[in-house]
C-alpha cells in the first residue's frame, strides 16, 4: 500500500503518514461500524484520500496549485501495476547514496512493513537508534532527490546486492520472526521475499546471486511446516518430519542450484548458502561433509563470526561436539550478546554431558532469544538437560 | 534541482597540465548537456580570512577557520533532474579532475 501511495505522490513521507492515518480511522471505526466487505480495498482508498489531504494543505502553503491538479486528476493505477512499484521502492530504499545499515532499515520499514523495534532487534541496535537511522534516511531521499525509479540497464546489476541483502533479512525475519509480539514464524514477510526474489530474477535472470538468493529461500521455506511443532516449538533439523517438506519447492530449489553449478562461474555468498540448503534437503540425511567444505568456500568470501559459527556447528555434526565446541568457544568475544552463539554452546555441552555448563549457557541462550518457538525450544532442552 | 559538489583536495601540488584538459572537456560535455551552471577553483586556504560582522564592530582573522587535511580546491554547481544523473555526472568530473568530490543538493 505504501509503495503504490508512494507512486503515485512521489514522497515516502505522505505515503507512509497517510497509511498510518487510514489503519488509524480503520482502528477506531471497524470496531463500531463493523469491517467494511473489502478491508484491503477500504484502507487503500482511505489512505489516498489522507495524502490528498495533507498534499492540499502543503499546496495551499506553497501554492502549487498546477501540480496539485495533476495528482487529483491523475488515473488510478492498473492493478499490475503495483508490483513494479514495489520494485522501484525498492531500489530506491536502497540506492547506493544511502548508507547499508540505511538501505537495509528503510526497505524493511516502507517495503517490508516490519515495525521499527522489529528492525532495531535484527541488528542489534537500539529503537532510537534505528528510528533515528530511518528518519535521516527518509530526509536524504527527499533533500538529495534520490528518484523513484528502476536503475537504468547499465547500473541494474551494481544496485543489486544491496537489494539482495534486503531482501534475506526480511525473509530471516520472516522465517525467524525476533518479536515476542508476533507468531515465530510469518509467512506474510516469508511470502513477501520470496515473491521480491522472484520479480528481481524475472528482471535479472542471469545474475547468479539473484538466482542463488530465490534458492536459498525457497529450499529453507520448503521445510517450514516441519520447523514449528504442535506444541509451537522450535525443531531442529535431525527432529523434523520430513514427510512434511514441500517437495515442491525443493525440486525448484534444486533446480536453480542446478542451473549455478552449469554456468560454471564462481558462486556468491548466496549461491553457496543456497548449496548448503541443497544439501540438507537431499535423501534422507544431511552430509555434514559437504556442508563443511561449502561453509569453508563461503568463509574465504565472508569470514564474519555468525559465518564461523554455522560452520562450527556443522563441523560438531560431522567430528563431534568436542570439535565443534573448541570453534564456537572461540568466538565469544565477538558473539557473546548473540543467542545463537549460546544456543550453539548449549547443545554441544548438553551432548558431551556437561550438565551445569549446559543449563548456564541455555538460560544465557533464552535472555537473549526473541523467537517464542525457539525459546520454547531451548526452555525444554534447558529443563531435560 | 541544483547541486553542489565539491573537490576534495589534500595535497600541496596543484592541478596537472593533463587534469586541466581532462577538466575543460568535462566542462563541455555539461554544457552540451544542459547540466552547466557555474564551476570555479579556490586558492589555497592559506590564503582566506575570517571575518565576523555579529558585533559592533566586524572582525578580521587570518588564515582557516580550522585547520584540516582535506579542503575545498574549487567546486561546481550543476543541474540534473534527481541524483542519479548527478552522480553519474560526478562520477565523470572525479575522474577529470582526479579527485574525490563531494555532492550536496541545494535547499
Amino acid at each position: 500500500m505504501v509503495a503504490s501511495l508512494a507512486k503515485r505522490f512521489g514522497n515516502l513521507g505522505t505515503a507512509e503518514d497517510a497509511a498510518a492515518e487510514a489503519f488509524t480511522t480503520a482502528a477506531e471505526r471497524w470496531p463500531a461500524a463493523g469491517v467494511p466487505p473489502n478491508p484491503g480495498a477500504w484502507l487503500t482508498t482511505t489512505a489516498a484520500r489522507k495524502a490528498i489531504d495533507q498534499i492540499r494543505r502543503e499546496h495551499k502553503r506553497d501554492g502549487k496549485h498546477e501540480e496539485a491538479q495533476r495528482m487529483y486528476g491523475a488515473p488510478p493505477e492498473p492493478p499490475g501495476a503495483i508490483d513494479d512499484d514495489r520494485l522501484r521502492l525498492i531500489f530506491t530504499c536502497c540506492h547506493p547514496a544511502l548508507a547499508i545499515e540505511a538501505r537495509v532499515a528503510l526497505t524493511l520499514r516502507m517495503v517490508g512493513g516490519l515495525s521499527v523495534p522489529e528492525i532495531a532487534r535484527a541488528f542489534l541496535v537500539q529503537d532510537t537508534a534505528m528510528g533515528a537511522r530511518i528518519t535521516r534516511a527518509k530526509a536524504k531521499i527527499a533533500a538529495a532527490r534520490i528518484p523513484y525509479r528502476v536503475p537504468s540497464a547499465a547500473d541494474l546489476p551494481g544496485r543489486v546486492s544491496g537489494v539482495l541483502a534486503v531482501l534475506f533479512l526480511i525473509f530471516n525475519e520472516g522465517y525467524f520472526a525476533s518479536g515476542p509480539g508476533t507468531a515465530p514464524v510469518r509467512e506474510d514477510l516469508t511470502g513477501e521475499a520470496i515473491r521480491l526474489a522472484r520479480l528481481l530474477r524475472e528482471l535479472l535472470p542471469g545474475d547468479g546471486e539473484v538466482t542463488g538468493m530465490l534458492a536459498l529461500m525457497l529450499l529453507t521455506d520448503a521445510r517450514r511446516a516441519a520447523r514449528v511443532s504442535t506444541a509451537r516449538e522450535l525443531v531442529p533439523l535431525d527432529e523434523q518430519d520430513r514427510g512434511l517438506w514441500s517437495t515442491a519447492l525443493i525440486a525448484e530449489g534444486h533446480a536453480l542450484v542446478r542451473e549455478r553449478l552449469a554456468s560454471g562461474l564462481a558462486p556468491g555468498r548466496y549461491q553457496l548458502l543456497a548449496a548448503i540448503n541443497a544439501v540438507h534437503t537431499d535423501g534422507d540425511a544431511t552430509d555434514w561433509t559437504q556442508v563443511v567444505a561449502l561453509y569453508d568456500h563461503l568463509l574465504r568470501l565472508d569470514g564474519s563470526p555468525v559465518v564461523r559459527l554455522n560452520r562450527a556447528i556443522a563441523v560438531g555434526e560431522r567430528d563431534g561436539p568436542q570439535a565443534g565446541l573448541a570453534l564456537v568457544d572461540d568466538l565469544g568475544p565477538h558473539l557473546s550478546g548473540y543467542h545463537a552463539y549460546h544456543a550453539a554452546r548449549a547443545d554441544l555441552l548438553r551432548r558431551l554431558n556437561r550438565a551445569d555448563e549446559a543449563r548456564d549457557a541455555y538460560d544465557a541462550a533464552i535472555a537473549l532469544a526473541g523467537n517464542t518457538a525457539e525459546i520454547a525450544f531451548l526452555t525444554r532442552r534447558r529443563d531435560a538437560t | 534541482m541544483q547541486y553542489l559538489v565539491n573537490v576534495i583536495h589534500h595535497r600541496s601540488n596543484d592541478g596537472t597540465a593533463e587534469e586541466g584538459v581532462a577538466i575543460d572537456a568535462f566542462n563541455d560535455r555539461l554544457r552540451a548537456g544542459g547540466h552547466w551552471v557555474f564551476a570555479a577553483g579556490l586558492a589555497d586556504p592559506a590564503v582566506s580570512t575570517v571575518v565576523d560582522g555579529r558585533g559592533d564592530e566586524p572582525v578580521f582573522t587570518d588564515g582557516p577557520f580550522v585547520e584540516t587535511k582535506e579542503w575545498a580546491a574549487g567546486f561546481w554547481i550543476i543541474e540534473a533532474p534527481d541524483l542519479d544523473v548527478a552522480l553519474a555526472l560526478v562520477a565523470e568530473g572525479s575522474k577529470a579532475c582526479n579527485r574525490r568530490l563531494e555532492i550536496r543538493p541545494f535547499l
